[in-house]
């Protein structure tokens, strides 16, 4: 039947063999990143590339609905062996813009950061790159973290489904499961 | 340690191996059923768009699990890579693994083949690098016994419309559902079109049956299991019934290893691990084999001696080869008024219109309306329209996922003898089994038919209102996934099949087939109804011959 599931592991692997150190630089006696995989500059840089995936409207972008946070909840679980390649995804994205703009991502102008994801993402010179692998696996994460179950720490308050006019429960007559439970409160 | 004798042990508790144990034990015999994954009920299931067995990106809760499932695949310029569940139902080629296997969160059609569906080799001749042939029973020998499955499991709907349809002695038990938004938009149009269009046979109850009650029609339905057990499967029809017979043990957890075989090249038994992963032997006096069509070949070629040394029924090497599915297309519409109203299952109507008979193409396949799509299955449709990410997609999601109908259907594919199941010289699961090793492609004719069948789907999107439609395609990657079939055939040639016309394998008297594996080819339809049929018609023989000989 017809699935859904984007992500190829095949990409996964030939990123994680190839992800190489140019991970940012974290010295020690830094804060302690809120986060559980990923470092604040990290996560930082992850909401303003996921925010042009999903950008903010009269609706809820990626970043205010959570996807950040459900990101971070899989690579440090299902998803563990992806954390090399966040780390290395978004370092490059950094480099890559630093070298094109003079400016690392996440202070590039709105237009700029569209201008160079519609590159990575559609240019033919980038079609074979990391970056742009790195890119679409951000894209499906993003849209699972967006629309999927808000039990896996995204889709804050269903705010997506509620862009949707999606009625809520999905199943007649009951709340399904957790409908009372915080984000991030549940990890599967 | 070896457990008492019990005259049969099925492995696999899904569509096949659920009916050929109640079969079985309500005739007398004493009957063990195994199973590798749990009972799950529908309170097990947390109902999740990201955890389902169609959208399995967080594991597929109808199991296998990651941890301990990998296969291995092989692509077309000879890459292998390993695989898990979760990366996807056609990339791991998963159906299910738990009590009802498949039969737990499919999607329900019930389709009968039509008869052409029996004689394919017959119907259009032999097929360039396929194996295409006709199947060793007919139509009619299955008709009492899709009337069996019809009406012990439970099946809703209505195709006295659908004039392509083979005949049939008797209706359906349930009546249709009422129709839906959808269906109130396709089926004039389908009429204006010249088509002829009916409601889907479902395995659904719409009325009160089997003691249970009607669907209410909720949004979340095919991938996930019902909560009110509306949706009839083995393991809230047959498998309950094989129990009370008194007859009949289901151990669940039990991942079968191998089966045992004598001297004499007579099945004697089976290896299994338990749920405490400790090895366990049962002998018995025949034995069933029902784990879907890619377990049940790695199982028969795992099961090697000095007798049979390339694996059970597999002297000519056909054991696993042909390896089928069916290659979805369609086309998605837009229209400029809402369609989508939230009650389930969604899918409603079809037509068989092109099933056959389409000219200058060898086969065809059913159209019918999509399941009710989840937010996260829309996404990526805006891809061929729009750029897949930023303001175009969230516009395109704002704008056209209450707006769009999606038409689609399984091509029958053409069988291909490299379209394979081998076991892995290398990869080993959890308990050590050698996993199972896939490689191949489909068919070219299956992509033509593909085409052909699109322009159909749009046609009838257009007529219907749609102010925009595009093809979905499938691609020409190897099949099989949820719909796996084809890969130990049943033939009267043992040079040419895996298994008799009464899913006995040709040189093990006492080694039974029976399940989805045995399909010659898979019809222009989702396969389960024929699965069952043929799980009736098999055991029955089977209880016949055992009366006369007990297969001694
Ligand atoms: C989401 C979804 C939607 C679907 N929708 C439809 C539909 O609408 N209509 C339709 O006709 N079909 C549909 N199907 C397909 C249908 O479910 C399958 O065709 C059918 O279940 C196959 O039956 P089977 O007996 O061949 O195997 P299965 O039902 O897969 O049963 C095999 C069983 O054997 C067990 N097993 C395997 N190996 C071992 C071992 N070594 N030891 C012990 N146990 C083992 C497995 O765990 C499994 O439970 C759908 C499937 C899914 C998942
Ligand atoms: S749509 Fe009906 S059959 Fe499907 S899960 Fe809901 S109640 Fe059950």
């Amino acid at each position: 039947m017809k699935v859904k599931n984007r992500l190829k592991r095949r990409e996964f692997m030939w990123l994680a063999a190839s992800a190489v150190a140019i991970g940012s630089s974290i010295s020690c006696g830094e804060v302690v990143s809120p986060w559980r995989s990923l470092t604040t500059d990290e996560a930082d840089s992850l909401a303003s590339l996921c925010n042009q995936i999903i950008p903010e409207d009269q609706d809820l972008g990626a970043a205010s609905a959570d996807v950040v946070n459900y990101i971070d909840v899989q690579l440090s679980s299902r998803l563990k062996r992806m954390k090399k390649v966040y780390r290395s995804g978004i370092a490059q994205l950094n480099d890559l813009s630093f070298e094109r703009y003079g400016k690392k991502f996440i202070s590039l102008s709105d237009q700029q950061q569209v201008e160079f994801l519609t590159a990575i993402d559609r240019d033919k010179a980038w079609k074979e790159t990391t970056l742009h692998k790195f890119f679409r696996i951000v894209v499906d994460h993003t849209m699972q973290g967006f629309y999927g179950d808000p039990r896996h720490g995204g889709n804050r308050n269903r705010a997506s489904w509620a862009m949707l006019n999606l009625p809520y429960p999905p199943i007649r007559g009951r709340f399904h499961g957790d409908a009372n439970a915080t984000n991030n409160s549940k990890v599967s | 340690m070896a457990a008492k004798n019990v005259n049969a042990v099925v492995i696999g508790a899904g569509a096949g191996g659920g009916i050929v144990a109640k079969e079985l034990a309500e005739a007398g015999l004493t009957v063990l059923l195994l199973e590798r994954g749990k009972w799950n009920t529908p309170f097990d299931d947390l109902k999740d768009d990201l955890r389902n067995q169609r959208v399995s990106v967080l594991g597929a809760p109808f199991g296998p699990d990651d941890e301990r499932n990998p296969r291995v695949v092989v692509d077309a310029p000879g890459r292998e890579r390993i695989v898990l569940p979760s990366d996807s139902e056609m990339e791991y080629n998963n159906n299910a693994a738990c009590v009802g296997g498949g039969t737990v969160s499919y999607g329900a059609m019930a389709w009968r083949y039509m008869e052409q569906d029996f004689r394919m080799r017959s119907t259009y001749g032999s097929v360039e690098g396929s194996t295409l042939d006709d199947w060793p029973i007919s139509y009619q020998d299955l008709e009492p016994y899709y009337e069996k499955a019809e009406w012990e499991i439970g099946v809703s709907g209505d195709d006295s419309n659908n004039i392509f349809r083979a005949p049939r002695k008797r209706p359906l038990p349930m009546p249709p559902l009422p129709p839906n938004r959808e269906y109130t938009i396709l089926k004039p149009a389908a009429q204006r079109l010249g088509f002829h269009p009916f409601d889907i046979p479902m395995l659904r109850n719409s009325v009160p049956y089997g003691g249970r009650v009607p669907c209410m029609r909720c949004r979340w339905c095919v991938g996930f299991a019902c909560e009110v057990n509306a949706k009839n499967g083995t393991q809230n029809t047959v498998i309950p019934k094989a129990l009370v017979t008194g007859n009949c043990e289901l151990k669940t957890d039990c991942m079968t290893k191998e089966i045992l075989t004598d001297a004499r090249g007579r099945a004697t038994g089976v290896a299994y691990y338990d749920e405490n992963d400790h090895l366990q032997e049962q002998t018995v006096d025949i034995v069933v084999v029902s784990c879907g069509a890619n377990e049940s070949a790695r199982l028969l070629l795992n099961s090697k001696s000095s007798l049979f040394p390339n694996g059970l029924g597999n002297r000519y090497d056909w054991v696993g080869r042909n390896l089928q599915g069916h290659a979805y297309t369609g086309a998605c519409g837009l229209f400029d008024f809402e369609v989508y109203d939230d009650i389930g299952p969604g899918a409603s109507i079809a037509i068989c219109d092109f099933n056959h008979g389409n000219p200058g193409l060898v086969s065809g396949g059913m159209l019918a309306n999509e399941f009710i799509r989840l937010p996260i299955e829309f996404v990526g449709q805006d891809q061929p329209v729009v750029k897949d990410w930023g303001r175009e997609h969230k516009d395109f999601m704002r704008q056209w996922f209450k707006r769009s109908i999606v038409v689609y259907g399984p091509v029958q594919e053409m069988p291909v003898f490299d379209a394979r199941v081998q076991v892995d010289p290398v990869v080993k699961d959890h308990w050590g089994i050698p996993v199972c090793r896939l490689s191949g492609r489909r068919h070219t004719n299956d992509i033509h038919v593909a085409e052909f069948l699109s322009t159909k789907a749009e046609e009838w999107l257009k007529e219907a209102g749609a102010i925009k439609t595009w093809p979905q395609l499938p691609d020409s990657r190897l099949s099989g996934g949820q719909h796996q079939a084809g890969t130990c055939r049943m033939g009267n040639d043992p040079k040419t099949s895996v298994v008799n016309k009464d899913c006995q394998v040709h040189d093990v008297d006492n080694l039974f087939v029976i399940d989805a594996s045995v399909h010659v080819t898979n019809g222009g339809f989702n396969p389960v109804l024929t699965i069952m049929a043929n799980a009736y018609r098999a055991s029955d023989i089977l209880v016949r011959n055992w009366k006369g000989t007990k297969f001694r």
